[in-house]
C-alpha cells in the first residue's frame, strides 16, 4: 500500500488474480475502502470475496447481537456462545475477515448508519447496504450522490432462495475490451430512488417478476415497520393487498407479480446458502469491477433465483417512459 | 412440503468431494451451511502461497500441507458436528475402486484437470453414482450434471486435449512465443539441467552428419574446471548463434518464412560480466542449501517481474541464471525438472524464450507471462469459485431429490447473454455413439509396420482414451497390462513387447485386427478396430496415428472464443495442459501414472492457440433434451 507499485508479498499473493484483472486494477483495489452495512450470510460471502480480493480496508457496521439465527448461512460466526455472548455481529465477522487477509484493514463501526452524514461518506469508495429498508437505501443513496467524489453504492437482498443487487455508479467511464482494442465507455446509472419509483407499465414484460415482488416487499416492510426477514405466511394477506395497490396505481394487471413468488419471500426468513454464495460472489465482482474501473459493469439490478436457476441483469429507469 | 422433503434428502446425504483447492474449499463451506454432514474429500496437492488469494480455508501457516486435511479442519470450526472424512491422496489410486464410489449418493468433482476428471466420470458410470462436474477460469465457471443412462456423461462431448506441436516447429520454425518457451523448457533447460540419458530434440539439424553430432554433445559437457562465465557464454553462442546459422544453411527451409538471425554474446554483452557483479562464486548471501532463494534478477537491479526486458538484459539473465545454477545448485544438475515455482528456472526459461523469440523476430513477454506459459498457469479468482460452489449444492440437492426434470447445467459467463450472467440449460441425452457410455468401437489408423506398442499405449490408450492402468487384449492374446502383482518374466515380456511395431508383436497386429482395451479400475472396456495406413502429415497429424469413430454431439460446433459477440457457454476444463512436443522419446521405462508429469504449456488468449472449447447452447434444438 506503500507507493505506487505492489509490494512482492502482494504479488506473490495475487498472482492468480491478477492474471485475470492486471496489475493496474490490483494496485487500485488496494487503495479502496468499502463501507458494508447489514450482514448476514450474502454479506458474509461478499465480505469474504472482497477481503481475498486485497482492497484497502472494509468497514463493518451491524450492531445486532449474535445469536442462533445469525449463525445460519454465516460461516464467518463460529458457534461458540462462549465466544460470541454480548458480541455484535460486525465485531465477531471482523475478526474472522482479519484472516482471511492480513493485509487488508478490517474494522467495526457502530450506531445508525441512516443517521450518518454525508460527509462520513466521503471516506469510502463504495457502500454496500445488505437487506436495508427501503428508507434507509433512499437516503444513504441520496447522500452519497450529494457527494463530489464518486462513492459507488450497492444493495443487496437475499429471502429464500431469491437474491437481488442493486448498482448505482451515476455517472461512470470505464475501458472495455473491444477485439483487440481498449474502448473508452460510459454509463449513466438512475438513483436509487429513481429505479425503485419506474412506472410499472412501461416496463418490458420479460423482466423478471423478482423487481416487482421485492418492491412490494419494500413497501410491507416500510407500512408495518419490520425489519427484514420479520415476517411470515401470517403476513400474506397484508402483503397481497399492498400488491393489489400498487398493481392498481401501475394500472397492470396483478398477474404481472406471481402470489407464489410473493409467498416464497415472506415465508423463506432466512437464506439459503447456495444463494449466498452466487449473489454474494455476484456482487463482489462488481465491486471489484467498479474500484477497477475495468470491465463492464452491471446496470443495474441483478437478480437470482435457485428455482430457475437464472441469474439476470436488469436496467430499469425512467428511459422506458420517454 | 417440499423443505422438508429437502432438508430430508440433505440430511440422509452421503457425499464425495474430488479436490480440496478453488472450488472445493467454496464447496466444502456451503455444503456443510446447507445442512450436509457426510461427506468425504480427496485431494492429493499441498497448499501453496499462491492458492491463498482464494482457497479462504488456508493460512499461511498451512503451506506445505495436505489441502483435503486443513480443509476439513477449518471447516469444523464453525461447524463442528458434522463428519468430513479428508484422503489425501489420488482419485486415481486403487483403493477408489468401484465400491469405494458406490457408497456415495453423489459426487462432486472440483478438479483442475483433464485427466482426472475422465478417470472420475467412468467410476462414477461403473457405480452408478450421479456426478456434478464444474470448472472456472478467471470470471468463466461451469457446472454440469451427469446421470447415468439419463444425460451425457462427462465424456459423451469430447473435451479439449493437451495441444501439441510438431518437433520441426518447435526445433526449427517457431512462429508464436509458445514455441519458444516450449524449446526452453522441454529442449534447453531439460538438455542442461535435466536427465542425461533422456534423448533430446536440441540439435536436430537439417544435415545429420553423424560426425558434427559427436562434438555438439560435447558442448554441452561442462568441464570440472571450466569457468563458469565461459561455459555460460559458449551455450549461449552454441544455441542462439551456430545453431541458428546451421540451421539457416538449409535454403529451403527459409524460402517462404521469416530468417531467424543468429546473435552471439560479443554482440550484446560486454567483454566480461564478472568485473560488473562480482564472482558469482563468491556471492557471499547465498548458501548452497538456498535453492529456493537463489534468484538472478536482484543481482541485475531487475525487481518487476511485469517489465519487458530487451534484448541485453534478457541475455544478461541467461547467462547470469546458468551461472548460479552451477554455482549454487550443482548437486541438483541432471535432475532437474522444470517447476513454476522455481524461481531460477522461470528466470532462465524466460531469458532463453526470449532471445530465442528476438532471433526469429517474435514479441518478447515479461517473466510473468512466460511463467504463466511454461507453468501452465490457471488465472483464478475467489468469486467465481464461489458462485461455482453454490451452483454445484443446488444441483446436488436435486439429485438427491431425483428432480430429473430440474437437472440444469449452468454457464456462469462474464458477459451477459440475452440479459443472462448465470445461464442454465438443459441437459443432454447420453451420445449414443460415446465410447465411454455407449461401448462404440473406434477406428485407428496407423502404421502398423513402424508404429511400436509403446506409441499406442502413450498416445492412445493413455492420452486419447484417458486410461489409468491399461489391459491390451489382440484376440486371446494379453499383450500388455499393469498391476502390483505381475511376475518378473510378465513384466519382462510386456516390456518387451513395448519396444515391437505393431505387425511384430506375437500375435501381430495388423489392418483390420480388432484390440480389446480395458482399464479394471475404471471398468472401462473399448474395442478398436486396427487400420494400417502408411503416411501420416507432420503438421496435421503430428502423432503419427488417428483415433476416430465417435461422433461429436451436434451442439459442439466449436466456435473460437473470438467469433462470439456475446460470451456463449464456455467449457472450462483444464489448468494443465497445455501443448506439448509430439513424439517424445523416453529411454527409461514407464513411471507409475501419478508420478508420469506430462510437459505441458497454458496458452493464453492467442488466437487459435485458445485451449477452451466454445459451446453455444443456443444451437441445442437437435439434440434431444432430457425430459
Amino acid at each position: 500500500m506503500d507507493g505506487e507499485e505492489l509490494t512482492e508479498q502482494e504479488t506473490a499473493l495475487y498472482d492468480r488474480q491478477i492474471r485475470v484483472w492486471g496489475a493496474n486494477a490490483q494496485r487500485r483495489l488496494t487503495k479502496s475502502h468499502i463501507l458494508v452495512s447489514g450482514i448476514k450470510g450474502t454479506v458474509a460471502e461478499f465480505c469474504k470475496n472482497i477481503v481475498l480480493a486485497g482492497v484497502g480496508s472494509v468497514t463493518l457496521m451491524d450492531d445486532s447481537l449474535v445469536n442462533e439465527e445469525a449463525l445460519n448461512a454465516n460461516f464467518l460466526i463460529p458457534p461458540d456462545e462462549n465466544a460470541y455472548r454480548g458480541k455484535t455481529v460486525a465485531e465477531i465477522c471482523c475478526d474472522s475477515l482479519k484472516d482471511f487477509n492480513p493485509m487488508v484493514l478490517v474494522s467495526v463501526e457502530k450506531g445508525d448508519l441512516s443517521a450518518r452524514s454525508t460527509e462520513f461518506f466521503e471516506k469510502f469508495d463504495v457502500v454496500v447496504i445488505g437487506y436495508g429498508s427501503l428508507a434507509t437505501k433512499k437516503a444513504v443513496n441520496e447522500k452519497c450522490r450529494k457527494l463530489s467524489k464518486r462513492v459507488a453504492f450497492y444493495t443487496v437482498d437475499c429471502r429464500d432462495s431469491c437474491g437481488e443487487i442493486f448498482v448505482d455508479l451515476q455517472d461512470y467511464k470505464y475501458t472495455k475490451k473491444k477485439l483487440e482494442e481498449k474502448v473508452e465507455c460510459e454509463l449513466n446509472f438512475p438513483s436509487f430512488q429513481e429505479a425503485v419509483s419506474v412506472p410499472w407499465k412501461p416496463i418490458p414484460r420479460r423482466t423478471a417478476k423478482l423487481y416487482f415482488a421485492m418492491r412490494v416487499i419494500e413497501v410491507f416492510e416500510e407500512n408495518e415497520g419490520r425489519k427484514h426477514g420479520e415476517c411470515s405466511l401470517l403476513d400474506l394477506p397484508t402483503v397481497l393487498e399492498i400488491k393489489k395497490k400498487l398493481c392498481e396505481a401501475n394500472s397492470v394487471s396483478e398477474s404481472l407479480v406471481p402470489d407464489s413468488l410473493l409467498e416464497r419471500l415472506i415465508s423463506g426468513t432466512i437464506e439459503f446458502p447456495p444463494a449466498c454464495a452466487i449473489v454474494g460472489g455476484i456482487l463482489a465482482q462488481e465491486v471489484i469491477k467498479a474500484v477497477s474501473g475495468k470491465g463492464e459493469p452491471l446496470k443495474n439490478f441483478f437478480y437470482y433465483d435457485a428455482q430457475d436457476g437464472k441469474g439476470v441483469m436488469e436496467d430499469i429507469s425512467n428511459s422506458f417512459t420517454s | 412440503m417440499d423443505q422438508q422433503q429437502q432438508q430430508s434428502a440433505i440430511q440422509g446425504a452421503k457425499v464425495l468431494m474430488v479436490g480440496a483447492g478453488g472450488i472445493g474449499c467454496e464447496l466444502l463451506k456451503t455444503l456443510a451451511l446447507s445442512g450436509f454432514h457426510d461427506i468425504h474429500i480427496i485431494d492429493m496437492d499441498t497448499i501453496e502461497v499462491s492458492n491463498l488469494n482464494r482457497q479462504f480455508l488456508f493460512r499461511r501457516s498451512h503451506v506445505g500441507q495436505s489441502k483435503a486435511k486443513v480443509a476439513r479442519d477449518a471447516v469444523l470450526r464453525f461447524r463442528p458436528h458434522i463428519n468430513i472424512r479428508s484422503y489425501h491422496a489420488n482419485v486415481k489410486n486403487p483403493e477408489f475402486d468401484v465400491d469405494f464410489f458406490k457408497q456415495f449418493d453423489v459426487v462432486l468433482n472440483g478438479l483442475d484437470n483433464l485427466d482426472a476428471r475422465r478417470h472420475v466420470n467412468r467410476l462414477c458410470l461403473a457405480a452408478d453414482v450421479p456426478l456434478v462436474e464444474s470448472g472456472t477460469t478467471g470470471f468463466l465457471g461451469q457446472v454440469t450434471v451427469h446421470v447415468k443412462g439419463k444425460t451425457e456423461c462427462y465424456e459423451c462431448q469430447t473435451k479439449p486435449t493437451p495441444k501439441t506441436y510438431p518437433v520441426c516447429t518447435i526445433t526449427s520454425t517457431p512462429t508464436k512465443f509458445v514455441h519458444c518457451i516450449v524449446w526452453a523448457k522441454e529442449l534447453l533447460f531439460a538438455k542442461l539441467f535435466g536427465d542425461k540419458n533422456q534423448d533430446n530434440d536440441l540439435n536436430v539439424r537439417a544435415n545429420k552428419a553423424a560426425s558434427a553430432s559427436k562434438e555438439t554433445e560435447d558442448v554441452f559437457e561442462r568441464a570440472e574446471d571450466e569457468d563458469i562465465e565461459q561455459y555460460s557464454r559458449k551455450i549461449y553462442d552454441h544455441v542462439f548463434g551456430y545453431n541458428i546459422e546451421a540451421a539457416l544453411s538449409n535454403e529451403e527451409t527459409w524460402k517462404n518464412r521469416r530468417r531467424p538471425r543468429p546473435i552471439y554474446s560479443k554482440d550484446v554483452l560486454p567483454e566480461s560480466l564478472t568485473q560488473k557483479n562480482g564472482s558469482t562464486q563468491n556471492c557471499s548471501a547465498a548458501s548452497d542449501d538456498d535453492s529456493a532463494t537463489v534468484s538472478a534478477m536482484p543481482l541485475l537491479g531487475l525487481k518487476n517481474p511485469q517489465e519487458l526486458w530487451g534484448l541485453t538484459q534478457n541475455s544478461l539473465v541467461f547467462i547470469e541464471a546458468l551461472k548460479l545454477f552451477f554455482a549454487k545448485r550443482k548437486k541438483e544438475i541432471g535432475h532437474l525438472t522444470f517447476d513454476k515455482d522455481d524461481q531460477l528456472a522461470v528466470e532462465f526459461v524466460t531469458a532463453a524464450a526470449n532471445i530465442r523469440a528476438e532471433s526469429f523476430g517474435i514479441p518478447l513477454h515479461s517473466l510473468f507471462e512466460a511463467k504463466g506459459i511454461a507453468g501452465n498457469i490457471v488465472h483464478a479468482v475467489a468469486t467465481t469459485n464461489a458462485i461455482v460452489a453454490g451452483l454445484i449444492v443446488i444441483e446436488a440437492i436435486k439429485v438427491l431429490k431425483k428432480d430429473a426434470d430440474k437437472y440444469r447445467m449452468t454457464y456462469c459467463l462474464e458477459h451477459p447473454s440475452r440479459k443472462m450472467l448465470l445461464m442454465p440449460v438443459e441437459p443432454f441425452e447420453p451420445n449414443p455413439s460415446c465410447y465411454v457410455c455407449s461401448k462404440t468401437p473406434l477406428v485407428l489408423e496407423i502404421n502398423t509396420q513402424k508404429s511400436k506398442l509403446r506409441d499406442l499405449v502413450d498416445k492412445i490408450v493413455k492420452a486419447k482414451l484417458g486410461m489409468n492402468l491399461p489391459l491390451i487384449m489382440h484376440g486371446a492374446s494379453l499383450l500388455y497390462e499393469v498391476g502390483d502383482d505381475l511376475d518378473d518374466i510378465m513384466v519382462a515380456n510386456y516390456n518387451a513387447n513395448l519396444e515391437k511395431s505393431l505387425s511384430e508383436l506375437p500375435s501381430p497386429v495388423i489392418n483390420g485386427s480388432i484390440l480389446t482395451v480395458e482399464d479394471l479400475q475404471q471398468e472401462l472396456s473399448c474395442k478398436i478396430n486396427v487400420k494400417h495406413r502408411e503416411e501420416f502429415d507432420e503438421e496435421k497429424e503430428p502423432e503419427g496415428m488417428v483415433l476416430s469413430g465417435w461422433t461429436q454431439s451436434p451442439a459442439t460446433n466449436g466456435e473460437s472464443a473470438s467469433t462470439s459477440n456475446n460470451e456463449s457457454a464456455v467449457d472450462v476444463t483444464e489448468s494443465s495442459s497445455g501443448p506439448e512436443i509430439a513424439s517424445k522419446k523416453r529411454k527409461l521405462s514407464e513411471t507409475q501414472p501419478e508420478n508420469h508429469k506430462r510437459e505441458t504449456e497454458n496458452v493464453e488468449s492467442e488466437d487459435d492457440d485458445d485451449l477452451v472449447e466454445i459451446e453455444n447452447p443456443m444451437t441445442v434444438s437437435k439434440k434431444k433434451r432430457v425430459a
